[in-house]
Order: C-alpha cells, then sequence, then structure tokens
C-alpha cells in the first residue's frame, strides 16, 4: 500500500510518498495514523493534532473511520487552502 | 473543463475559446483568482502544492456536480500549481449559460467547492522564513450553504 504525505504532514513527517505492509490488525484511516505515531518522532509530530489532519483513500475524501482494506493508496493532509 | 498547469492564463482567450461558434450562450460568469499579499509586503512568492490525480478527479467532480445543479453550456476551471508571485494569476472559473442567474450561481459554486474540496495547499515565503496558509472557516461555511 502507498502512503502520501503533502503540505506540513509530509515536512513533518519527513517522507512524501511510501509503501508499506500494514500490520494485519489495521482496519480503518484512524488505525493507520495509530500504527504510524509508533514509527517515530517524525510521525508523532505530523499527527499530534488530529483535528488539523485530513485523508484521502484511493484518491477519495475520507474520514478516520474510512475502512482501508483493499485500498491502494492513502494520503494524509492538512486541510485544503486553494483558490 | 478542468486544467491545472504552472503556465498563466489568459481571461479573454479562456472566454473567447470558449464561446467560438456557438451562439446559445447569453451570459458568461468569470471569476478570477490572484497571489494575494496578506500581509502588507512581506510574501515574496507563494508555492502551490497539489496532489497529482486526485486533484483532477476532484475538479471533475466539481464541475459535474455545478453542470448538474445548473444549466451550463460550458464551464471551464483552471487552477495554477507551483511557484508564484503576488499579484499572479491562481485561478479561474468561467461558468456559461443561457442566462445569468445560473451562470453567476455556478461560479460562484465552483469557487466555494474548489477552496474546501479540491487538494491544493498554499506556502508563502516572506524571503528566508516559508509558513503553510491556513485553511479558513469562512470558506468552509460558504460551500455548506449548498448543501451537497
Amino acid at each position: 500500500m502507498k502512503l502520501l504525505y503533502f503540505a506540513w504532514v509530509r515536512q513533518k513527517a519527513g517522507v512524501a510518498e511510501e509503501d508499506v505492509t500494514l500490520p494485519g490488525d489495521v482496519r480503518d484511516v484512524s488505525g493507520v495514523i495509530s500504527w504510524l505515531r509508533t514509527r517515530g518522532e517524525g510521525y508523532e509530530a505530523a499527527f499530534c493534532d488530529l483535528s488539523v489532519i485530513r485523508c484521502a483513500v484511493d484518491q477519495e475524501h475520507g474520514g478516520f473511520d474510512t475502512p482501508v482494506a483493499g485500498a491502494a493508496e492513502i494520503a494524509f493532509f492538512p486541510p485544503v487552502t486553494g483558490g | 473543463m478542468i486544467r491545472v498547469q504552472t503556465e498563466d492564463f489568459d481571461i479573454g482567450a479562456e472566454v473567447a475559446a470558449l464561446t467560438a461558434g456557438r451562439t446559445d450562450i447569453g451570459a458568461i460568469v468569470t471569476f478570477s483568482g490572484l497571489v494575494r499579499d496578506a500581509n502588507g509586503g512581506s510574501v515574496a512568492s507563494m508555492e502551490l502544492e497539489h496532489y497529482p490525480g486526485m486533484t483532477e478527479k476532484e475538479l471533475a467532480r466539481i464541475e459535474r456536480e455545478a453542470n448538474e445543479r445548473w444549466p451550463l453550456q460550458a464551464s471551464l476551471v483552471i487552477h495554477r500549481v507551483g511557484k508564484l508571485l503576488p499579484g499572479d494569476n491562481i485561478v479561474l472559473v468561467v461558468a456559461a449559460s443561457a442566462h445569468r442567474q445560473a451562470a453567476f450561481e455556478a461560479a460562484s459554486f465552483l469557487m466555494d467547492y474548489l477552496k474546501t474540496r479540491a487538494p491544493f495547499w498554499k506556502r508563502e515565503d516572506t524571503g528566508g522564513e516559508t509558513r503553510w496558509v491556513d485553511a479558513r472557516e469562512s470558506d468552509g461555511v460558504a460551500a455548506a450553504k449548498w448543501k451537497v
């Protein structure tokens, strides 16, 4: 599964994208975040305030309870600021 | 039609291309957004980051939604990415319809939804320091009134 990070989430995590194999007990986006936070200080810093974290599963806006089984790509980013 | 590009756009040329050879369009509303120096001279440049792939999908979805809600003859969304300077064009929305009301409303809807759904992020460079622009609550309120 591919994980992508954008804007300050990318900067704090210290990675733009990576291929990972999720632990078997991870079922939804919130599970992915909990797992990421165990992987180092950068992830911990990126995901310490979930009120400013948005996500997309397979390029569709999702929520923390969106299932991730079978997903090819999950992205994490701050609230969008285009336009 | 949607486009994500680093190049500038010419509003007149885009409108001319949209209306060429057509006589069914009675109203065109265009909105263009510019890079604004909100801090009075301190912003040297702005970097527009986006999520290639999802950006195009979201813009296409937003445009499709507008076309389902209003009888549009044509619509266009252009968003620039990469490095931009204060005063530069950043976004263009064009809505063409038989009558003005649909064109006004669709253009407004397209912008409100683009601002809250399309995966773009602005980073201001103040010459030595960079700062990610925070999302505005008022943009969420503006989008919510359309009740998608």
